[in-house]
């Protein structure tokens, strides 16, 4: 099996056009643990974590840049992160365990584009940007236009995933963020959840929310957000958050979880997470 | 100089550590090829044509089947009905139909491609419920007392139907096994085993091979839990059928998903209680019907049967009682040998029934236990009288005032009729349980356990015994035992590796036997070694005075020492090499009648309490244990850090069998056949343990230990399951307890009875 460890982003570019065949590497958390076949049976791999150029978070213009191959440790200790993205920050701190927030990285976990991926409702609300490089140059688009179905993205032939732009988030919005897994770590989601939103005079400015682990990928509840953003910031709204929310998602019955239970959860998160919002108290 | 109860370091330990030990897959052998096993897909199928085409196979691969053995095609345990491959019919999904080696693992996962096999579908019997109507594998009944009269004139019926889970060991080290054949056909068997005589046995039995041409050695064991009981002799006949088919050693080493969809598992069982109490919550009678599923096959269910019957009515006092045991064939892989062996299943079920009596009588679980522990004088169903060493009170006690059980569980159950919203849940629950020590019924006698003890050239005394190191410490605590018995020192004693053609057969490494057991006969052999080098020196000298040996110096009353080892090296200089052996004789008061199940199950009973406190979310139904005390009485603790590592690990083992390990089958296969989705806790969901020994000595040897090695599972699910009924109302009676079955029971609105039961109304539905 041929195994390529390019050192900069155009040395990657040259061998994966010259071999779009290459799977690409960014942690191997997710391949590691498939069938032993997928792993033997590879054409080559193609490793990109030793490109810089995708390892770092840092401030351009009004977004927060961070390279795909940033492992989660790395976001989760980020003061920017932090500071600006605590969601995010808390969903880095709640994959796997330590071991794997040290190997698994943010563009890994877009890429291989689980309905469970636990930072993916994260950046539904926090409206990221994907910046794809390919062959012919860059382009940028949405993320929610970034995750396409199950297990698929708009990955273009020859493209990989570059880094990803966080807009500022609006200046006092919330940012919550829970994971419902089968135990305390080492566990994939049985729902995740992510809400961004905000109050100003008595009520509801801003209310960004999404779910994964609900639906064959992540989602973002429009309906729910369209029923909140105007209401009165009361407690009683939040009984109607989750129920809306319950309501928007189709999850299934599999081996992690049931439909019934998953249903169950959101609408219990959603409901915690909008008390929470209504009172002012930061979770 | 008193070394038990102390705990020095553990031999094994470093290497564990360090990473250094070599296991079973990392021992390297020239020429090693390597096995891989073609499964049934099919619970139940006709295999109507088999074919290996070895022209699409990879070059030099072989591949064997049913009709290839050299003799009868059956697994040696209790009997041999346990096919090595699958012979005209599968009986379950993953069971064996063919296995091929190659020179690469690799290639011998391409071989598997080159057979055909042609099924035709026949109906399976998938679940207990399909499987009640038909033969079971195996039949017990236990009787004491008028059960029927006795239900009849109670003061207060109780029902109650318990269903526990399957539950995977999850051993670090997956199952792994090498073999060779060896010149005069002499066929060598080593890799990850409890019980190197079992192995043995099997190999003979299939092989036809005298006894001294097969040898088996155990190599170093990332744990066991009984996994490696009965396992191990199906793929080391696996190994050594295929390294004679192709005349290479060969080695099969399961990964993770194979060796879950290919072992055995703890047995599901669903076990109901009848139960007539007088109006202060006394036991008066029981009837008790055991189920246990056993998989296709019947392996060593028949034993593991005996011991949940025998453990069913648990350590409580009650004159008349009726247990009926089955267990019945489904079409799934078969259950086997899990640390508890039964005990867990049965006194989750009782210890759940004795909640539920307790709430129908209004009664709190330490009143309602209280009531009716279990104390010396007292009988068991099988007419057993206990002795002092009967501790249930002793923990239950203990146990209760650690943790001021009985104000908290009021305090909460309170607290549960006023929920504040957003407020986690908590809840406190409590279980008592015991657990028979060794070998079931006359089974000690019948094994006929023999371990030997031989003079070393440089004065040091090899121990030979089958026991096995896999994490419990017997590497440690054999040679403090024989230390404490003989005043030499541990060092003095060299443990000989679990090889069958240099160990006699000390009977398997299972059912918290081996301290009590091997342990005992250790101390003995290795004090006849001192003796006969004391007595030849004594006749030696012109005084022949006595001596004393004290932490391995021979003392003479006129104050003259000499190392034991001196002493030693000097006899084997001028005499003949110096070997003791003995064989284990179960106490003669140990009688057992197998036909009526009345007499003495086991020698001993050691006891345990266990206080869980949970946190539910209020939101999401997550349960989270928080902290445990657990009360063993383990008769004599032999080295008191593995004795709590023990106690903390199968209390650990017993959370996540109760709360979280679940096993999901869909027509047959195993749905969640990979660490990624068979959960188990981790580091991150284990409570702060606080565990108390307590010591009770028995009188039949070793020191008076009882075996600690499966007690701490019996406790901690029931334990659990009650602290969760306590937090939230939720009537279980069915474990896993996952959030998933809390919400189901909530919306089927099964919540505890909130006061005492009108007696003639007192019938509680089964669940």
């Amino acid at each position: 099996m041929k195994a390529f460890a390019p050192r900069s982003l155009d040395e990657a570019m040259v061998r994966l056009t010259e071999d779009p065949d290459l799977r690409l590497l960014a942690g191997c958390t997710d391949l590691m643990v498939g069938e032993p076949e997928d792993r033997l049976g590879l054409p080559g791999v193609l490793d990109l974590r030793g490109l810089s150029e995708l390892r770092r978070i840092e401030w351009h213009d009004d977004a927060l840049e961070i390279g795909a191959v940033t492992p989660f440790s790395q976001i989760r200790d980020s003061p920017e992160v932090q500071k600006s993205f605590p969601a995010l920050a808390e969903a880095a701190s709640k994959i796997g365990g330590w071991q794997i927030q040290n190997r698994a990285s943010l563009g890994g976990n877009m890429a291989n584009a689980s309905p469970a991926g636990d930072s993916l409702p994260v950046l539904l609300v926090l409206e990221a940007q994907v910046v794809l490089v390919g062959p012919e140059g860059t382009r940028t688009v949405p993320y929610r236009e970034f995750h396409l179905g199950y297990r698929q993205t708009a990955l273009g032939p020859g493209e990989i995933i570059g880094w990803v732009r966080l807009p500022k988030p609006p200046e006092n919005a919330m940012q919550f963020f829970r994971k419902v897994g089968a135990r305390e770590a080492q566990a994939i989601s049985k729902v995740v959840v992510a809400l961004l939103a905000d109050v100003s005079d008595g009520r509801v400015s801003e209310y960004r929310l999404a779910a994964g682990s609900v639906a064959e990928v992540p989602l973002r509840l429009t309906e729910v957000e369209k029923a909140m953003v105007g209401r009165a910031a009361k407690a009683e709204i939040a009984n109607l958050a989750g129920h809306l929310a319950a309501q928007a998602v189709r999850p299934i019955d599999d081996v992690r979880s049931t439909a019934e239970y998953r249903r169950f959860a959101l609408e219990q998160v959603v409901r915690r997470m909008t008390l929470q919002l209504v009172r002012r108290v930061p979770e | 100089m008193t070394l038990l109860g102390s705990s020095p370091p553990r031999p094994d330990g470093a290497a564990k550590v360090g990473g250094t030990l070599r296991f079973g897959d990392d021992l390297p052998k020239e020429g090693l090829w390597y096995g891989a096993t073609l499964r049934s897909p099919n619970p139940h199928a006709r295999i109507r044509g088999l074919r290996w085409n070895p022209e699409r196979a990879p070059k030099g691969a072989v591949c064997i089947i049913a009709d290839d053995l050299p003799g009868p095609n059956g697994v040696q345990l209790l009997d041999d009905e346990w096919p090595v491959l699958a012979e005209g019919i599968v009986r379950h999904v993953g069971e064996p139909v063919a296995v091929v080696a190659a020179a690469t693992m690799l290639a011998a996962r391409q071989a598997l491609g080159a057979i055909e096999v042609d099924y035709e579908p026949l109906e399976p019997t998938l679940d207990l419920s399909a499987a009640a109507n038909q033969e079971s594998l195996y039949t017990l009944e236990l009787r004491s007392g008028q059960v029927e009269q006795e239900l009849e004139r109670a003061h207060l019926l109780v029902e109650g139907t318990y269903h526990t889970g399957y539950q995977e060991h999850i051993y670090i080290e997956c199952q792994v096994m090498s073999a060779w054949w060896e010149a005069d056909d002499k066929l060598v068997v080593e890799g990850s085993m409890q019980c190197p005589y079992f192995v043995h046995r099997s190999l003979i039995h299939v092989f036809g091979l005298p006894a001294e041409r097969s040898v088996v050695k155990a190599t170093p064991m990332g744990g066991g839990f009984g996994g490696k009981e009965d396992f191990p002799s199906v793929i080391a006949l696996h190994a050594a059928l295929l390294a004679k088919a192709c005349d290479h050693p060969v080695r099969i080493a399961y990964d993770r998903h194979e060796d879950i969809i290919g072992t055995t598992k703890r047995h599901p069982s669903v076990v109901t209680h009848r139960a007539g109490v007088d109006a202060e919550g006394r036991l008066q009678a029981m009837e008790i019907e055991v189920v246990l599923d056993g998989g296709a096959y019947r392996t060593l269910s028949p034993v593991v049967l005996s011991r949940a019957v025998l453990h069913a009515a648990g350590p409580y006092r009650c004159p008349n009682v009726h247990i009926r045991g089955r267990v019945l064939r489904t079409h799934t892989p078969p259950n086997g040998a899990f640390r508890g062996f039964g005990a867990p299943q049965v006194q989750f079920a009782m210890e759940r029934q004795m909640d539920r009596i307790g709430r129908c009588l209004g009664l709190d679980p330490l009143e309602i236990r209280l009531r009716n522990v279990l104390e010396e004088g007292d009988k068991l169903p099988t007419g057993q009288v206990m002795d002092e060493s009967c501790s249930a009170r002793l923990c239950l006690e203990k146990a209760a005032r650690e943790t001021d059980f009985q104000e908290r569980w009021q305090h909460l159950e309170a607290k549960r009729r006023a929920p504040i919203d957003g407020e986690s849940m908590q809840g406190v629950g409590l279980s008592l349980y015991f657990h028979g020590a060794g070998f079931t019924g006359n089974g000690e006698r019948v094994l006929q356990s023999v371990v030997e003890a031989a003079l070393l050239e440089d004065g040091r005394i090899e121990v030979r015994t089958a026991a096995v190191e896999m994490g419990q410490g017997c590497d440690t605590v054999l040679p403090m035992m024989a230390a404490e018995a003989s005043g030499l020192r541990p060092e003095d004693v060299v443990l000989a590796p679990p090889d069958t053609s240099r160990v006699p057969d000390s009977g398997p490494s299972v059912a918290s036997r081996t301290s009590m057991v091997v342990g005992s006969e250790v101390a003995h052999v290795v004090t006849e070694i001192r003796d006969r080098i004391l007595d030849w020196w004594s006749n030696s000298q012109e005084s022949g005075a006595a001596h004393t040996v004290e932490d391995g110096v021979v003392r003479r009353g006129n104050g003259e020492s000499w190392p034991f080892r001196e002493l030693a090296r000097r006899y084997c200089e001028t005499e003949d090499p110096l070997v003791v052996s003995r064989q284990h004789e179960p106490p003669e008061w140990q009688v057992f009648d197998e036909e009526t199940y009345q007499g003495v199950a086991y020698p001993t009973y050691a006891f345990g309490a266990d206080v869980v406190e949970v946190v539910v979310d209020p939101d999401t139904l997550e349960v989270r244990p928080r902290k445990v005390t657990a009360v063993c009485e383990v008769g004599r603790v032999l080295h008191e850090r593995l004795c709590v590592g023990q106690v903390e690990g199968g209390t650990l083992q017993a959370l996540g069998w109760g709360l979280m390990e679940e096993v999901k089958l869909e027509a047959g296969h195993y749905l969640n056949d990979r660490l990624a989705t068979y959960i188990i806790p981790t580091i991150k969901d284990s409570p702060e343990m606080e565990v108390h020994l307590l010591e009770r000595p028995w009188k039949g040897g070793a020191f008076g230990a009882k075996g600690v090695g499966e007690l701490p599972m019996d406790g901690g699910a029931p334990a659990a399951v009650s602290a969760v009924e306590n937090a939230t109302g939720i009537e279980i009676d069915t474990i896993p307890a996952t959030p998933e079955r809390l919400l189901a029971l909530t919306s089927a609105h099964r919540q505890v009875p909130s006061g005492p039961q009108d007696p003639k109304r007192g019938r509680r539905p089964g669940g």
